[in-house]
């Protein structure tokens, strides 16, 4: 089986475009993608596209031209653009097609996500009581895990801050402003340990990515990056999810529980034919502070409770061992549903060329990682190799 | 005592919570589902604290049904030791003061305590000096 590569990316910039509509930052992608493939419209033989909020994405074929491509939707959740791009690689391995494209887009409305009780198929005076908060879930997690493994407050802030930092040498970050780490912990609280500024955003954006067979990219002449994993996967038992009005009792409570990133992990190492140790960039999901620090372990990059020693060495920023989140993550991009995780594809493939500007990783890198975790118990991860 | 929902509280003084367990695997979740696939089961009234955190900000209504004079409250997961962890409020207790493992009891709180029949929520409270 050829490998499938990603021939060419583009990117609307995330953050808040009041002007243009969901849908337009994903068709502002896909030109731009095109652009860089040096490929038309027309020769894209199939599509999916993910949009949790913004509709169904195969109507951008007005915007792009009424070529009769097979155009297929994806909503998966916080999965989605991960499950967008397994699918279209899935088209490619299979031998049916050699040269396709993936792209997400999202606008969501400002503020927490407003999520009802029966669209989880939860009772409604669970919403009623005030729990319908996915803020509460991601602070309990963490201090749960902050109390197990001796993670302090600090190393909370200290993501936030590296995210800033480096999200401000990315043109398609929202925040590109450095804040300091005082600034950080002193900011207001709001779901304990975590402030405003550990939190990322409900935002909108736009990404896609062409992707081709290795005798359609030899043919088109790019830089082969190679797609060696993309993996989607589902949350095992005993896991511990958003909107749970209860978890199980488990026998030792004292070790981390399943979850699907540790699933989708392994399973995308397993298809790569590598390990941890041999990646030399990761894009870790960043809902807050504390998921980037508890992800690193999940996707097997380092011990629980490591992750201390990590942030205070300076071990995950852009000249360290493991650069984590090179473009600022979701802490500094939003999290646009739809998009978030091809954004984390988009940024490793500009970090592969060699193209990341003042953010660019140093030592000429050949691996990097993406992983995405979500609602409902979701995980989706791809590995790219230049 | 009017409860937020029925089939969440026992009948009886002091209420205990509902759970249920699943008939054909044994899991406990609470609260208990409809159907034939899960029997009742009260739970104990004591537990201890398996994490928490503070809602800082008032919840959007719909679907949050709390007053409109907002408050932060402490939201914990609360052990239920061998049957399983509820999410409920953890009351009379300053959150500089709570810790993961301290012993909690249940305490129902009403949902607007300035209403005239406010609707009862799950709670607990502080075993012990806390209180």
């Amino acid at each position: 089986m050829s490998d499938v590569c990603i021939v060419g990316v583009g990117i609307h910039p995330f953050g808040r475009t009041d002007s243009l509509s969901g849908l337009d930052q994903g068709v502002f992608a896909v030109r731009e993608a095109l652009g860089d493939a040096g490929v038309d419209w027309k020769d894209i033989q199939f599509a999916y596209g993910s949009s949790d909020a913004a509709g169904n994405p195969d109507t951008m074929v007005e915007r792009l031209g009424l070529t009769g491509v097979q155009f297929i939707n994806v909503r998966n959740g916080c999965a989605a653009g991960g499950s967008a791009l397994f699918s279209a690689q899935m088209a490619i391995k299979s031998g049916e097609f050699d040269l396709g494209l993936a792209v997400g887009f999202d606008k969501h409305p400002r503020g927490a996500f407003n999520a009802l009780p029966a669209e989880y198929n939860l009772p409604d005076w669970y919403g009623e009581a005030g729990y319908m908060v996915t803020t509460q879930f991601f602070a309990a997690k963490i201090m749960r895990y902050m109390h197990m493994f001796g993670i302090s407050r600090e190393a909370l802030g200290r993501v936030a801050e590296k995210a800033f930092r480096n999200g401000a040498h990315a043109p398609h970050a929202w925040r590109r402003v450095p804040v300091g780490i005082d600034e950080i912990l002193n900011a207001p609280m709001v779901s304990d340990p975590y402030s405003k500024f550990m939190f990322c955003s409900p935002a909108e954006g736009g990404v896609a990515l062409i992707l081709a067979s290795e005798k359609k990219a030899h043919a088109l002449g790019k830089p082969l990056i190679r797609l060696k994993a993309a993996t989607m996967r589902t949350r095992p038992p005993h896991s511990f999810e958003v909107f749970s009005p209860s978890i199980d009792v488990v026998a030792d409570d004292r070790a981390p529980r399943g979850t699907a990133t540790r699933i989708a992990s392994a399973d995308a190492f397993r298809a790569a034919g590598i390990g941890p140790a041999d990646i030399h960039i990761a894009q870790l999901q960043d809902t807050e502070a504390g998921a980037e620090i508890m992800h690193m372990a999940e996707n097997g990059f380092c011990a629980d409770g490591e992750q201390e020693r990590w942030l205070a060495e300076g071990q995950t920023e852009i000249g360290g061992r493991l650069p984590v989140n090179t473009d600022g993550g979701c802490l500094a991009c939003g999290e646009p549903i739809g998009a978030s995780g091809l954004r984390q594809v988009y940024e490793n493939v500009v970090q592969l060329r060699g193209d990341g500007g003042g953010r660019q990783v140093p030592g000429n890198p050949k691996t990097a990682y993406s992983h995405v975790y979500g609602a409902p118990g979701v995980s989706a991860v791809t590995i790219l190799e230049r | 005592m009017r409860a937020i929902a029925e089939g969440l509280f026992t009948h009886e003084w002091p209420p205990r919570l509902i759970g249920g367990r699943e008939r054909l695997t044994g899991r406990m979740v609470f609260p208990c589902p409809a159907g034939d696939g899960y029997e009742p089961v009260a739970l104990t009234s004591e537990g201890t604290v398996w994490s928490w955190t503070v809602q800082r900000f008032r919840p959007k209504s719909p679907p949050y049904g709390g007053p409109d004079s907002f408050a932060p409250w402490i939201v914990a997961y609360v052990e239920l030791a061998g049957q399983v962890i509820v999410e409920a409020r953890l009351v009379h207790v300053d959150p500089d003061a709570v810790r993961i493992d301290m012993p909690v009891r249940l305490a129902p709180v009403p949902l607007d305590p300035a209403a005239d029949d406010p609707v009862m929520i799950p709670a607990f409270e502080p075993l012990g000096d806390e209180v």
